[in-house]
């Protein structure tokens, strides 16, 4: 019923003419007014102004408004645009990431003000002949701006030309490769290796309130054996040894951490938070060391160097910390144009490779003798179709990176860095959010989106599935390896951080390398966990 | 003053055109290989704006494509384009669902001239590929929001042009395609300064 109000409200208000019928209405109809204004959507813009934005997201490709034609663009092109100008591309991620929105449209309004229309004017025929013909020009002109967006109205303005030769159809035989994105009957296929690796996972932690965004990283396991995860506005941090949980601090409401990265040895951990700061902590003391500065956004991805922390924000900037020096702005690379969310320095620390949300992959050499490196990057790998969040460096090869895209990419690349030449790719099916290396054997291990939100293992460099870890029921968001690199836990957009003892060294070569080094310390993990 | 002109970087009404056809090329290819109309094995990369973009190497779809966008160059090149909708049908049932369309908006560059043709724009080449290349990103990230296109797909490209408009040879007048229960979103634009481009999707909502 409020509708009607608010279509009284707007005869009224078009009117400006006629004789003032009311004074200030009552109280209870402002009430119902206010209550209709917010029904509508467009608040209180006239009545064509909604129905020519609801006329903007059905019609497609029939007739343009005559406004746009090119002969009367000269002379008023700049304030004559198109009733919703440009409105997809508001979006308050600013990312290329875009949500289908009608929420500016109100359908069943603009349905019933065309009725409403109709109706009336059928009434002025039935019930006054003289006046039936004596439409105001504003009538007019909203009745052919309706019809126009109808598509009801003559195609005369334009011709729509098309080449005689088709373009083929694709064979019969070809299936759409994109299916694997949407369909989850596919059955999981996966060539048994030479080992045993338990698909289940060991333990399962709740992590209530993680943030599901593809662009932060709010995990990270120290040298320590402490894993430490953002929660909501809270960081905290498990000890794997113990279990203990302590909380080493909660943001304001509004503020959250969105990198957490440890640092090589010891207790700092780096927090990157949404105002574009990156935080040093002690952990033993629960105590806030620095407080670093230098991005104008949010910092959603970090890496240490020894004394250096480099910092990826959504400004599209890479900052080098050292966290030694008073001023500790070493060098500010601008390599992407848009959010940095992956973040890894190489194993040998002569690289350091970023990844972004232009889909680029860029690599930095470090400066030789110095801190940082350079600010032009070594080179530009542009073949991924989507942004680049996981990234891993191969341990036991310096100079082979791997990366996996996101949604629209799916594939794992694998990079020489010395000559940035693309070594291998291949389609893992699903988006890639997260690569680890295993230390223990020649093996990755990926983490997946939808449709199976699997983690799966690779033989490297065959690229043969070895296993899939399933058990998240939503995608996974990151991964992070012990210290001893037998376990992996990941984190999942579920709520839950689960433990994968999937890189177990093998008994017989343990044993040799017990024997080795006999004083050599056990795994403290895994006393405890076992 | 003349000597300072001739100097300028300048964009002619006829560079547009072919800036905006070569957007088109790598455009309509981009989307072809994205959506997976043609086996993924048919399309090969290249380098172009800073990114890698699928080209079709089908000798039957670059034909089709170079035909039509060499007689879109022409008229874009007279400002007799309105609008050019890439018309993704299913190949059996004819049944069109998606539809790329690319709005032309002519502008006046640098200036009011007396003669249309002679409109220069001054925007630098970089700064529009840059654009370009934004709008191509977008286009491969539509995948993770458009639905499946699950069957045999073909494409067609048709071009909304001025009535005065001559039908040339080999060319066909159509009508209108409608896509039931559409939903449009509309991507970021470009502007060579000369035409304005805006790139919008409209695809078939899933019932």
């Amino acid at each position: 019923m409020s509708q009607f109000n608010f279509l009284n409200e707007l005869t009224s208000a078009m009117t400006l003419d006629g004789e003032i019928t009311r004074g200030p209405a009552p109280r209870w109809q402002k009430k119902l007014e206010a209550s209709a204004m917010a029904n509508s959507l467009n608040g209180s813009i006239n009545a064509s102004r909604s129905v020519l934005s609801m006329s903007y997201n059905t019609s497609f490709s029939g007739v343009n408004p005559p406004a746009r034609t090119p002969r009367k663009v000269s002379g008023d092109t700049k304030c004559k645009k198109t009733p919703t100008p440009s409105k997809g591309t508001k979006t308050p991620s600013g990312g290329d990431r875009f949500i289908p929105n009608r929420g500016t449209s109100n359908f069943e309004l603009g349905h019933y003000l065309i009725k409403q229309e109709q109706d009336k004017s059928e009434n002025d025929d039935n019930d006054n002949s003289n006046n039936a013909n004596k439409k105001t020009p504003s009538k007019v002109e909203r009745q052919k701006l309706i019809s126009d967006s109808l598509q009801v109205g003559d195609t005369k303005s334009t011709r729509i030309l098309c080449y005689q030769n088709k373009a083929p159809a694709a064979p019969e035989s070809h299936q759409n490769p994109l299916k694997v994105v949407y369909s989850i009957n596919t059955p999981l296929s996966t060539k048994s290796g030479s080992r045993f690796i338990p698909t289940t996972s060991d333990r399962i932690l709740d992590a209530p309130d993680i943030i599901n965004d593809y662009y932060l990283n709010l995990m990270d396991w120290s040298a320590d054996n402490i894993v430490t995860v953002a929660l909501g506005n809270a960081v905290y941090l498990w000890n794997a040894v113990t279990g203990n949980i302590d909380q080493l601090v909660e943001y304001e409401e509004g503020d959250h951490a969105c990198a957490l990265s440890w640092i090589q040895d010891g207790q700092i951990l780096a927090i990157g938070n949404n105002t574009g700061v990156v935080e040093l902590w002690d952990c033993n003391k629960s105590k806030r060391l620095r407080v670093m500065d230098g991005h104008s956004a949010r910092v959603g991805t970090l890496a240490w160097n020894s004394f250096l922390v480099s910092s990826g924000s959504r400004d599209g900037s890479i900052i080098h910390h050292d966290v030694r020096a008073r001023e500790h702005k070493v060098a500010n690379l601008n390599g992407h144009t848009q959010e940095v969310c992956g973040l890894k320095w190489s194993t040998d620390f002569k690289h350091l490779a970023s990844g972004g949300n232009d889909n680029l992959v860029n690599v930095w050499a470090a400066v030789s003798g110095g801190t940082g490196s350079g600010t032009e990057p070594l080179h530009v790998l542009n073949e991924h179709q989507a942004a680049v969040r996981a990234l891993a460096w191969c341990p036991w090869q310096p100079n082979l990176l791997a990366s996996g895209g996101g949604t629209a990419d799916r594939c794992i690349k694998f990079w020489n860095v010395n000559n940035g030449s693309l070594v291998n790719s291949v389609d893992t099916k699903s988006q890639v959010c997260a690569l680890l290396w295993s230390r223990n054997y020649k093996e990755l291990i990926s983490a997946h989106g939808f449709a199976h939100n699997q983690l799966t293992i690779w033989k490297y460099p065959s690229m043969i599935k070895q296993a899939e870890l399933t058990g998240h029921t939503s995608r996974v968001l990151q991964m992070a390896m012990s210290p001893d690199g037998s376990t992996v836990i990941s984190a999942g957009a579920d709520e839950t951080l689960r433990l994968w003892n999937c890189f177990a060294p093998d008994p017989h070569t343990a044993k040799k390398a017990s024997k080795a080094a006999s004083k050599a310390k056990q795994s403290v993990f895994r006393q405890s966990i076992r | 003053m003349s000597t300072t002109q001739s100097t300028k970087n300048c964009i002619t009404l006829r560079g547009s055109a072919q800036i905006i056809v070569e957007y088109l090329k790598y455009g309509i290819n981009s989307i072809l290989f994205q959506r997976g109309i043609y086996p993924p094995e048919t399309f090969e990369n290249t380098q172009q704006y800073g990114i890698t973009i699928l080209m079709s190497k089908d000798k039957k779809i670059e034909e089709f494509l170079s035909n039509v966008l060499q007689q879109t160059e022409d008229w874009l090149a007279k400002n007799m384009i309105e609008k050019i909708s890439m018309v993704i049908t299913n190949a059996h049932t004819k049944e069109v669902l998606e539809c790329w369309d690319f709005k032309m908006q002519a502008e006046l560059g640098d200036g009011e001239t007396g003669d249309a043709t002679k409109l220069t724009s001054s925007k630098e080449l970089k700064r529009i590929q840059n654009e370009i290349r934004d709008v191509m990103r977008q286009i491969s990230a539509t995948v993770s929001y458009l639905p499946l296109l699950d069957c045999i797909c073909t494409f067609d490209v048709m071009l909304y042009t001025l009535q005065n408009c001559e039908i040339p040879e080999k060319w066909d007048e159509t009508g209108a395609v409608f896509i039931q229960n559409a939903q449009a979103v509309q991507l970021r634009s470009f502007s060579t300064g000369l035409h304005k481009v805006d790139t919008v999707v409209n695809y078939k909502m899933a019932s």
